[in-house]
C-alpha cells in the first residue's frame, strides 16, 4: 500500500490508498449490506444501487478528498447522487467509510431515520445534496463548481446521473452551462446500465430499449470531455476518475459501462429489479452468490 | 402587533419603478455583502439586473434561458455560502422552476433570494404566459419560503436589507412599472409584520404590494363619503401578521381584501383563512377571480379585471350594507 497521492481530510493525512483487492472486497460488502437493508426495509431500489456499487466505492475509499470525522471541511470535495433513488447504495458506502455506524443501515425508509428514502441533505451529514427528483443533481454540481472557483478553493464537484435520468431537459441545461463556464472541476459519472424503471418495451424477454442513444456523443456536443470506463473494474474505474482530474478547460463525463442489479445473476438485466424487494430465500441465494463470484483470492471477476 | 406609518400624501407623490430601484438595492447590497451574487435568467435588462452586471460584473452570472438548472446553479452556490439573487420573471421562476426550488432550495433550506420580477398582472402588454397571479398561493403552500410583496421602492430597499440579514428561502414579488412612493425614508421593514397605513373604525381595508397604493386610494374615496376605514399594509404574506389582523378585524367587525393575485391562495384566501379560526369576521376578497389575464394598457387592465380604488371601494360599502 502506497499512502495517498491525492490531498485528504485533516483527519485523514495518513490514509493509504486501497489496492484494487481491498475495493473489491468493499464492493462486496457493500453489496451485502444493500441488498439486506432493503430486505429488512421492505422497500427501497436494489437495482440502480448496485449497478453503482463499484463507482461509489471507488469515489469514497479511492478518489474523492473527504473526511468522514468532518463532513463540513470546506475544502472537502463534493459528491451529488442526482440518481437520488439509489440512496442505499450511497448510505451502504458511506457506513463503510464510517460517516455513520453500519447498523443504523437497518433504519433505511424508517420513521425518524436520516437514511431517508432520497437523500436528504438536512438529515444525514455527509449528503452534500439533497436529491430524488430526477434531473436535478448536475445543476446544484456546477453551482459548487462555479463557488469552488469563485471562493479559490481547490475542491472537486462528483455528480453521479442515471441514464434514464439524462432524458430529463434539465441536465442539458446544466451540462451546457458547465461547459459555458469550463469547469474542469466537475465531473458527471453516467451510471450507464440501460434501463430505467418501465421504458419503452422491447420485444421479448425482460429487456427494454436502452432510455437514451449514444450520450457520449450527446455530452461531447454539449462540450464536455467524454471518458469511458467498464463501471464494474476497479482499475478502469480508477483510470476514468483519473482523466477527469487531469483534464483542463472542460468538464468531464465518464461514462460508466454498468449491468442493472450488478452481482446477482437472478436481478442482472432485469427491468422488474428497479425496485424489488427479496424474499428471505432470494436474501440467502443473492449473499451466496456475492461470496461465490464477487470475492475470494482471485479478487472476484469485477 | 403592526407598526403604525404615515402614508406620505398620494398627490403628487414620487413614481418610482421597483425594478430599477432593485438593481440598484443590488448594488449597495454588493458593497456591504461580498458573498452576495445574481444569477440571471437572460432577463436582466427587464428585471434591471443590468444594472448590477454594469456596476458588479465579477459577481453577475448569465444562466441563459433556462430557468431549472438557473435555480439549481444557486442552490449549489448556497452551499459554498454564497447568497444568489435570482433575476427572472416570475411567471418562469414560480412554475418554470417550482420543482427545482420545492427539492434544492426550501426543502434544504438554503440562502437563496427568489427575486420575481413581473409580478400580478401589469407585465407592459406581455400578457397571460407572463402575468403571475399564482406565485404567492404557490410559496405560501411551500413550507418554509417566506414571502414577501413590498409596496414601492422605500419598502423595497429596506426589504431587501432584511432578507440579507435573514437566511434562508425568501420569496420577493416585484412589479414593472413606476409606483407611487408611500413610504416616508426613515421606514424600516420588518418580516412578519404588518403596516398600519390609516386608521379609521368604520372598515378595514387589507391591502399587499403595490395594489396598497391602490387601497389608500380607495380610503381616501371612502372617506369623501364620511366612511372612516383602516389601511392595513401586508407586505409579509408569510409569516402573515395574525396579531395585527384580528386587532383590526376587532376594531372594525369587517374586512376588505386586496390584491394584484388570485383571491384564490394570496392575501384574501391568506385572512381568509387565518381570520376564520382566530377571529370570524365578514370578508370581501379583491383580486384575481379564478381566470387567466390577457394583454392591455394597465388601466385597462385594473378596470376589467376588478382591481382599481373604485372596485375596493365599492366592495367596502356592499359589505356595509351587510353587516349593519
Amino acid at each position: 500500500m502506497s499512502v495517498a497521492e491525492t490531498r485528504a481530510g485533516p483527519s485523514e493525512r495518513q490514509r493509504p490508498r486501497p489496492s484494487l483487492a481491498e475495493l473489491r472486497e468493499l464492493s462486496a460488502e457493500a453489496r451485502r449490506l444493500i441488498i439486506r437493508a432493503v430486505h429488512t426495509a421492505g422497500a427501497g431500489h436494489i437495482g440502480g444501487p448496485l449497478s453503482a456499487t463499484d463507482l461509489l466505492v471507488s469515489l469514497y475509499f479511492d478518489t474523492l478528498n473527504i473526511d468522514p470525522q468532518r463532513p463540513d471541511w470546506p475544502e472537502r470535495d463534493r459528491f451529488i447522487l442526482s440518481k437520488g433513488h439509489s440512496s442505499i447504495g450511497l448510505y451502504a458506502v458511506l457506513a463503510l467509510r464510517g460517516y455513520f455506524p453500519i447498523e443504523e443501515l437497518d433504519t433505511f425508509d424508517q420513521i425518524d431515520s436520516r437514511l431517508q428514502g432520497h437523500p436528504d441533505m438536512t438529515r444525514l451529514p455527509g449528503l452534500d445534496m439533497s436529491t430524488g427528483s430526477l434531473g436535478q443533481g448536475l445543476s446544484p454540481g456546477v453551482g459548487m463548481a462555479l463557488g469552488a472557483r469563485l471562493r479559490g478553493l481547490p475542491f472537486r464537484t462528483w455528480v453521479m446521473v442515471g441514464d434514464g435520468e439524462i432524458q430529463e431537459g434539465q441536465i442539458w441545461e446544466a451540462a451546457y452551462t458547465a461547459a459555458r463556464y469550463e469547469l474542469d472541476n466537475v465531473t458527471a459519472i453516467l451510471d450507464y446500465n440501460r434501463l430505467p424503471q418501465f421504458g419503452w418495451p422491447d420485444p421479448g424477454g425482460f429487456t427494454r430499449e436502452r432510455p437514451i442513444d449514444d450520450p457520449a456523443a450527446k455530452f461531447a456536443a454539449f462540450g464536455w470531455h467524454v471518458v469511458d470506463c467498464d463501471g464494474h473494474d476497479h482499475q478502469s474505474i480508477r483510470d476514468a476518475f483519473a482523466g477527469a482530474v487531469a483534464h483542463r478547460g472542460q468538464p468531464t463525463c465518464v461514462i460508466a459501462r454498468t449491468v442493472k442489479g450488478y452481482g446477482i445473476s437472478f436481478m442482472e438485466g432485469d427491468f422488474n429489479w428497479h425496485a424489488k424487494v427479496p424474499t428471505g430465500d432470494q436474501l440467502t441465494e443473492a449473499l451466496a452468490e456475492i461470496d461465490r463470484r464477487l470475492t475470494g483470492q482471485d479478487g472476484g471477476e469485477g | 402587533m403592526a407598526a403604525t406609518v404615515t402614508a406620505l400624501p398620494l398627490a403628487g407623490a414620487e413614481h418610482v419603478a421597483m425594478r430599477e430601484a432593485w438593481g440598484q438595492a443590488l448594488v449597495d447590497l454588493a458593497g456591504r455583502y461580498p458573498d452576495l451574487l445574481v444569477l440571471d435568467g437572460d432577463l436582466a435588462n427587464s428585471t434591471r439586473a443590468d444594472i448590477f452586471a454594469e456596476a458588479v460584473p465579477d459577481r453577475f452570472f448569465e444562466m441563459g434561458i433556462a430557468e431549472q438548472n438557473l435555480l439549481g446553479v444557486a442552490a449549489g452556490l448556497a452551499t459554498v455560502g454564497y447568497v444568489p439573487w435570482i433575476s427572472t420573471f416570475t411567471a418562469f421562476l414560480a412554475k418554470r422552476a417550482l420543482d427545482q426550488i420545492r427539492v434544492v432550495i426550501a426543502q434544504p433550506h438554503l440562502n437563496v433570494k427568489l427575486c420575481g420580477s413581473y409580478s400580478g398582472i401589469l407585465t407592459g402588454k406581455t400578457g397571460k404566459t407572463h402575468q403571475s397571479v399564482e406565485d404567492v398561493a404557490v410559496f405560501r403552500a411551500m413550507p418554509g419560503v417566506v414571502t414577501i410583496a413590498p409596496a414601492d421602492a422605500v419598502e423595497l430597499r429596506s426589504a431587501m436589507a432584511a432578507m440579507m440579514e435573514t437566511p434562508g428561502p425568501i420569496y420577493l414579488r416585484l412589479t414593472r412599472d413606476p409606483s407611487p412612493t408611500i413610504f416616508p425614508s426613515d421606514y424600516t421593514f420588518r418580516i412578519g409584520e404588518g403596516v398600519l397605513l390609516r386608521d379609521g373604525g368604520d372598515i378595514g381595508l387589507v391591502g399587499t404590494g403595490t395594489q396598497t397604493v391602490r387601497v389608500l386610494e380607495a380610503a381616501d374615496l371612502l372617506a369623501a363619503e364620511g366612511i372612516a376605514a383602516s389601511v392595513l399594509h401586508l407586505p409579509t404574506l408569510k409569516p402573515l401578521d395574525t396579531a395585527a389582523l384580528v386587532a383590526l378585524a376587532d376594531r372594525t367587525g369587517a374586512l376588505v381584501t386586496a390584491e394584484d393575485h388570485s383571491i384564490i391562495g394570496g392575501l384574501g384566501g391568506a385572512v381568509a383563512e387565518t381570520l376564520s379560526e382566530e377571529h370570524p369576521t365578514p370578508i370581501r376578497r379583491i383580486g384575481w377571480r379564478d381566470t387567466y389575464g390577457e394583454s392591455g394598457p394597465n388601466d385597462a387592465l385594473l378596470e376589467k379585471y376588478g382591481l382599481t380604488a373604485r372596485h375596493v371601494a365599492d366592495a367596502a360599502r356592499d359589505l356595509l350594507r351587510t353587516v349593519r
